[in-house]
């Protein structure tokens, strides 16, 4: 069963359309992530969910009901927004039984609830404190704290680690998920933050400019995008691109160098494409080149050691790759070296409609 | 140069401050003294000359005065007036803020226009509400001054507390709505606490403004609902003052507002909103 379903959804500002015909299907328990860069739409496209903000057109079914004009609170929704939106003037305890409290819940189940929710985010301790004397962290927990308090069918959280450092974001990351395998509940996460989506989502949609780019689990858009777009937005560090023209082949390169591509015989030769290869497809030229692989001779431009790796900037096919290496398999620029490219993990994008072949 | 030592100086210094302070805070409040004592003086104390600087014994003839003639009923008066008066103008501009804030209600300009009002010269008006309240009969009744009062007040209101609730994360009514609030719950379990200290501070001015009107109450009152501001001017006579009543008569109308202020003092303070949001 969908717990969400959403069908041609269009979301206009004025002359603004922030969303363009967005359809989605949600499964029951499915942690789903909306994804993409600031502007895409994707705030705006949970507000919409939530019915913090009115569609243009389009349908809204949340468990089976159509809510698309219903109000927020008749939605059966919890949601954890990315400034926590804690009440100041009410302590710890409060603050999580409200909205209970808002929907007449007995005083012995909010009691049982808020304790059951707040052992569950490690807060127990800090039921009697007030926000303004809990750390960034913490009142994070509280505001989850607050939406999981509720039997709601459907999850929102926008942004809900954005305000937090990298280590308690980690930290947050890893809290979340084992929420979300706890309850089994079904969640959607919006986050910039593609790192975020890979590590959290049961499926991601990626958004671009309002519409949707591309859906699936991480590791089917991680391995398999249809875009340029895609392919370039998830993956740190970035999917390195090579100007070239398709020969028999494979591609020839901007600075002459010929690449084959196994299997890819179909391709149309002379066509103006795009190679895409990951910086984890690059690696130092073993003894043999093995089957599919391409070697190169190098000369490191640039090291960046990130501690058990090492990104290495080189120049190739007249422009500048990343190539992710062993930390010490390379110590300094200007060092002349082979490299192995992956040419059965490399993919190959019209340069025209940006669309992968 | 002075072979004082330096905390020496320092200790000079502070105490030059503190006998300046000390100089204006008796010029400042000499004339509250005075009035106070005067309140408290018999007829020969208050014209004796040289002045007695204080009575010789502390008497409440001039007050008992004002009771027994039904003079301080004025002082009832007032405070009926401005409190049920303050109490409306709140509610409903409380809402009206609201509904400008979230709603955009009127646009850009209609929250302009509203404190426009506030501007008029109550005296370029007395003269058209005087007529038209003859007319409906709401001349000397509580209803008639406690709706004008409301009116007037109410441009204060909305513009005060559009700002104070401008300043509330949108985000705590969105959650709230979220959670199970409609909008008037949101508005009671949200704003209002959010809000507190605008709020009653808010509330005190309006209420002062109300207390201290002498126009509309002077033009608007014959007999029934006379204000304390009207009554003290009946003993400024031709031919004598009657400073013991007018004294009387000030410190009754001085000590409701005395008391709403010290009560709401701590209200007052700011920094209510911290840890609402980030940071």
């Amino acid at each position: 069963m969908s717990d969400l379903k959403i069908t041609d959804l269009h979301k206009h500002y004025g002359n603004f359309h922030a969303v363009k015909g967005v359809s989605l299907d949600v499964q029951a328990g499915e942690f789903t992530v909306l994804v993409g860069p600031s502007g895409c739409g994707k705030s705006t496209l949970l507000r919409c969910i939530a019915g913090l903000e009115e569609t243009s057109s389009g349908r809204i079914e949340i468990g089976g009901k159509d809510v698309t004009h219903a109000r927020p609170r008749d939605r059966d929704i919890a949601m954890v927004f990315q400034n926590y939106a804690l009440y100041p003037y009410l302590n710890v305890k409060d603050n999580i039984a409200f909205g209970l409290r808002a929907r007449k819940f007995a005083e012995t189940e909010i009691e049982k609830r808020v304790k059951r929710a707040s052992d569950m985010l490690g807060i127990g301790h800090l039921l009697t404190r007030f926000p303004r004397e809990l750390s960034g962290g913490q009142r994070q927990r509280v505001a989850i704290g607050r939406a999981i308090v509720r039997d709601a069918i459907l999850y929102l959280f926008d942004e809900p680690l954005s305000n937090l450092d990298a280590q308690l974001r980690d930290d947050m990351r890893v809290e979340i998920k084992r929420l979300h395998q706890e309850l089994g509940r079904t969640m959607i996460y919006v986050t910039h933050d593609q790192i975020e989506a890979m590590t959290l989502a049961d499926r991601i949609v990626l958004l671009r400019d309002g519409v949707v780019e591309q859906q699936g689990s991480p590791l089917d858009l991680f391995e398999r995008p249809q875009t340029r777009f895609v392919a370039g937005f998830l993956g740190s560090p970035k999917m390195n691109f090579l100007k070239g023209t398709l020969t028999r082949t494979g591609v020839s390169l901007a600075d002459g160098r010929e690449l084959v591509l196994p299997g890819r015989e179909s391709l149309r030769s002379g066509q103006a494409v795009l190679l895409g290869v990951r910086p984890q497809h690059i690696a130092l030229a073993g003894k043999t080149v093995a089957k599919g692989h391409e070697r190169i001779p190098v000369t490191i431009e640039l090291v960046q050691p990130t501690g058990s790796r090492v990104q290495v900037t080189l120049p190739l096919g007249g422009t500048s790759v990343i190539a992710e290496l062993g930390a010490h398999e390379v110590s300094r620029p200007g060092e002349k070296t082979f490299i192995d490219l992956d040419m059965t993990r490399a993919i190959v994008i019209d340069a025209v409609t940006e669309k992968v072949l | 140069m002075s072979a004082l030592p330096f905390h020496r100086r320092a200790g000079v210094r502070l105490s030059l401050r503190y006998l300046i302070a000390a100089l204006l805070v008796i010029i400042f409040c000499f004339p509250v003294y005075w009035l106070f004592i005067i309140s408290f003086k018999t007829p020969d104390e208050i014209f004796a000359y040289p002045p007695v600087w204080y009575p010789a014994s502390i008497q409440f003839a001039n007050y008992a005065v004002l009771f027994k003639d039904g003079d301080a009923a004025t002082v009832g008066n007032s405070l009926v007036l401005a409190s049920i008066s303050t109490f409306f103008a709140m509610i409903f501009g409380t809402v009206a803020a609201y509904s400008l804030v979230r709603f955009k209600t009127g646009g850009e300009n209609l929250a302009v226009w509203i404190i426009s009002q506030r501007m008029m010269p109550p005296v370029a008006i007395v003269f058209p509400i005087f007529l038209l309240y003859i007319w409906i009969g709401w001349v000397d009744s509580y209803f008639g001054l406690i709706i004008l009062y409301t009116a007037f007040s109410l441009p204060y209101v909305i513009w005060m507390m559009r700002g104070y609730i401008e300043d509330i994360p949108l985000e705590l009514e969105e959650s709230a709505l979220v959670d199970g609030c409609s909008r008037w719950e949101t508005l009671w379990k949200v704003v209002l606490p959010m809000a507190r200290s605008g709020l009653f501070a808010t509330a005190v001015f309006t209420f002062i403004f109300a207390w201290n009107d002498f126009l509309f109450a002077l033009v608007l009152t014959r007999t029934e609902v006379t204000t304390y501001t009207v009554q003290v001017t009946h003993y400024f006579g031709g031919q004598s003052n009657f400073w013991a009543k007018i004294a009387a008569m000030s410190v009754l109308g001085t000590i409701p507002v005395f008391f709403t202020v010290a009560v709401m003092q701590r209200f007052l303070v700011r920094g209510i909103s911290m840890g609402a949001v980030k940071g």
